[in-house]
């Protein structure tokens, strides 16, 4: 096993842990999973209702040490973005600044989710659209396990 | 002082005792010949150095030297068991019967002789690890030619019933194999009492070198053989061909020498301290053994700790405490330890299994060391896990509302 030190940076100190109120009209919350009790992510956001700019971001992750990370450092880049800008979040930064073997890659792609389904959350409980996410082909992430 | 990481992943490997680095050195510089030299002192040195060890070792097990076959470790013993009777006993029938938790090295050749036209029984095992005598019994057919269970398993350190196991295999004149690697050393094997007819093993689970391990084939009632996979020089009865490591040879045969002395003894300072290890990690909420806790190998405790993954764990105390996880999150859909599937985990669970493997240099400091390390981490992953925080709030997790994404 070998993490990239920017991994057990945010491993060792998570960035943003924690629960905001769900039943607020501000807050959205996602919570995707890859499959059942393997790497769950609850992902929420705090937003301005009148310029939709994030204000703040919480998570907390069940995974291994690469979910945690991915979702930590999301949290730190949203916040101050618009949901708009939020959404078009790429999986492949996250990849690129935790330097995430292709195994992981699964992790950063579950982040995405989670982001969109907590800004979805916030839309929706405000009356506008879901915004819809643009179709990518999915990376071939599966790899061999010893 | 304590050294760091504490080491507990004594199942996977053990360090080398120093006492046998000791009888290994001569024979790397000074004794360096080859055992079947039978023209001069080089090669006399060399063979009986490794005549000493086929003693130390067939010692262990309460085999007659002549049956010990060197390898290069388990998993060459178990392919050489394998496919040799899966040969030799051709005429006699294609069948073999195992188990689903059984090692790699034996699944993987059993999955390998099913190309070539065995039959494979994979047996299922209980929640503690254990099969059940009578499906054993019932699956054995007029064209079963082995019995292939595993002394104790390597994830749970369960141990079998296979004096109980042999006696089925031998009653339908089936010979008996075991996987003893994680035995060997640890716990009384005597191949007579047991009735194995063959027994793959490895030094470096029992402090000796990696790279040399052993396949005991019996002699007598049964006179067994096995087709060799390995030809040429004819070495070890024909079975087993290749020059003579001699010098891991020379430390196999002390490491094993050692373990027979100290097994007792080290047997139960190990129990004691894996128990303080046990019950005070019971101790958070949530937190499950995995397996027997009575037919178990002294020094083994697997233990799952729900709603926290157990590879984020393991990077958690990866400076502190070595150990090593059923869980596998490699994947988009990691498949996490067979073994623990097989004793009926969810995955759940199973993803959230850590393996404690003490040996022989663990120490109380260390154990009390790796107590607090794994709490508190357990604790820190808990807090940011959402499936604890809503156990935590009393939500069905059957009912959770998954986002569409
Ligand atoms: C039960 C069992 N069988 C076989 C092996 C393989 O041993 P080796 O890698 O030394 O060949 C191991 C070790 O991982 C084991 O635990």
């Amino acid at each position: 096993m070998s993490y990239a030190e920017r991994v057990l940076e945010y491993y060792n100190n998570p960035r943003n842990a924690g629960t905001l109120d769900k039943s607020s009209q501000h807050v959205g919350t996602g919570l995707v999973h890859v499959s059942e009790y393997v790497d769950v992510v609850r992902f929420q956001v705090e937003v301005n209702p009148v310029t939709h700019v994030i204000r703040d971001a919480r998570f907390k992750t069940f995974g291994c040490g690469s979910a945690i990370a991915c979702s930590s450092i999301v949290t730190e880049w949203i916040k101050g973005k618009t949901i708009e800008e939020a959404f078009r979040l790429d999986h492949m930064e996250i990849v690129e600044a935790l330097s995430l073997p292709p195994s992981k890659i699964h992790s950063a792609i579950l982040t995405e989710d989670a982001v969109r389904a907590a800004i979805n959350d916030y839309r929706v409980k405000n009356g506008m659209e879901p915004a819809e996410e643009e179709y990518e082909e999915p990376a071939d992430y599966y790899d061999e396990r010893d | 002082m304590l050294q760091l990481p504490v080491y507990l992943d004594n199942n996977a490997t053990t360090p080398l005792d120093p006492r046998v680095l000791e009888t290994m050195l001569p024979y790397f510089t000074q004794h360096f010949g080859n055992a079947s030299s039978r023209h001069h002192a080089y090669g006399w040195a060399a063979e009986a150095a490794v005549d000493l060890a086929r003693e130390q070792v067939a010692a262990l097990i309460g085999a007659d030297p002549k049956e010990i076959i060197f390898t290069s470790g388990a998993t060459e013993a178990d392919n050489l068991a394998l496919k040799g009777v899966f040969e030799m006993y051709a005429d006699k029938g294609n069948h073999i019967i195992t188990t689903e938790i059984e090692h790699k090295a034996i699944l993987d050749t059993c999955r390998h002789l099913e190309k070539l036209g065995a039959s494979v029984t994979y047996l299922k095992v209980n929640h503690e690890g254990m099969i059940d005598l009578k499906e054993l019994e019932s699956a054995i057919t007029a064209k079963t030619i082995l019995v292939a269970v595993m002394y104790a398993n390597n994830e749970i350190g369960s141990i079998n019933p296979i004096r109980e196991i042999s006696a089925v295999a031998k009653r339908h004149g089936v010979l008996m194999m075991s996987d003893i690697t994680q035995a060997a050393g640890k716990i009384p094997v005597n191949v007579n009492k047991d009735g194995i007819d063959l027994a793959a093993f490895s030094a470096h689970k029992l402090y000796g070198p990696k790279g040399i391990g052993a396949l005991y084939v019996r002699r007598k009632s049964p006179r067994v053989k096995v087709t060799a996979q390995m030809d040429g020089g004819g070495h070890e009865r024909g079975m087993r061909s290749g020059t003579l490591n001699v010098p891991a040879i020379a430390g196999f045969g002390k490491a094993c020498e050692l373990a027979l002395q100290e097994m007792e003894e080290e047997g139960k300072r190990l129990a004691a301290m894996r128990d303080k290890l046990e019950n005070a990690l019971l101790q958070l909420e949530e937190t499950y053994v995995n397996g027997s806790r009575t037919h178990r190998l002294p020094h083994v405790s697997n233990i799952s700790f729900r709603y926290v993954e157990g590879e984020a764990l393991l990077m958690g105390f990866g400076k502190e405490v070595a150990l090593s996880s059923g869980s596998a999150c490699t994947s988009a859909s990691p498949e996490p330890s067979y073994v623990l599937k097989a004793l009926g985990l969810g995955d759940d669970l199973a993803h959230s299994s850590l393996r404690f493997g003490l040996g022989r240099f663990t120490t109380e400091e260390e154990i009390d060391y790796t107590i607090n390390a794994v709490t508190a981490t357990v604790n820190r992953l808990r807090e940011i896990s959402p499936l604890w925080e809503m156990f935590k709030e009393g939500v069905d997790m059957n009912a959770i509302e998954w986002s569409h994404h």
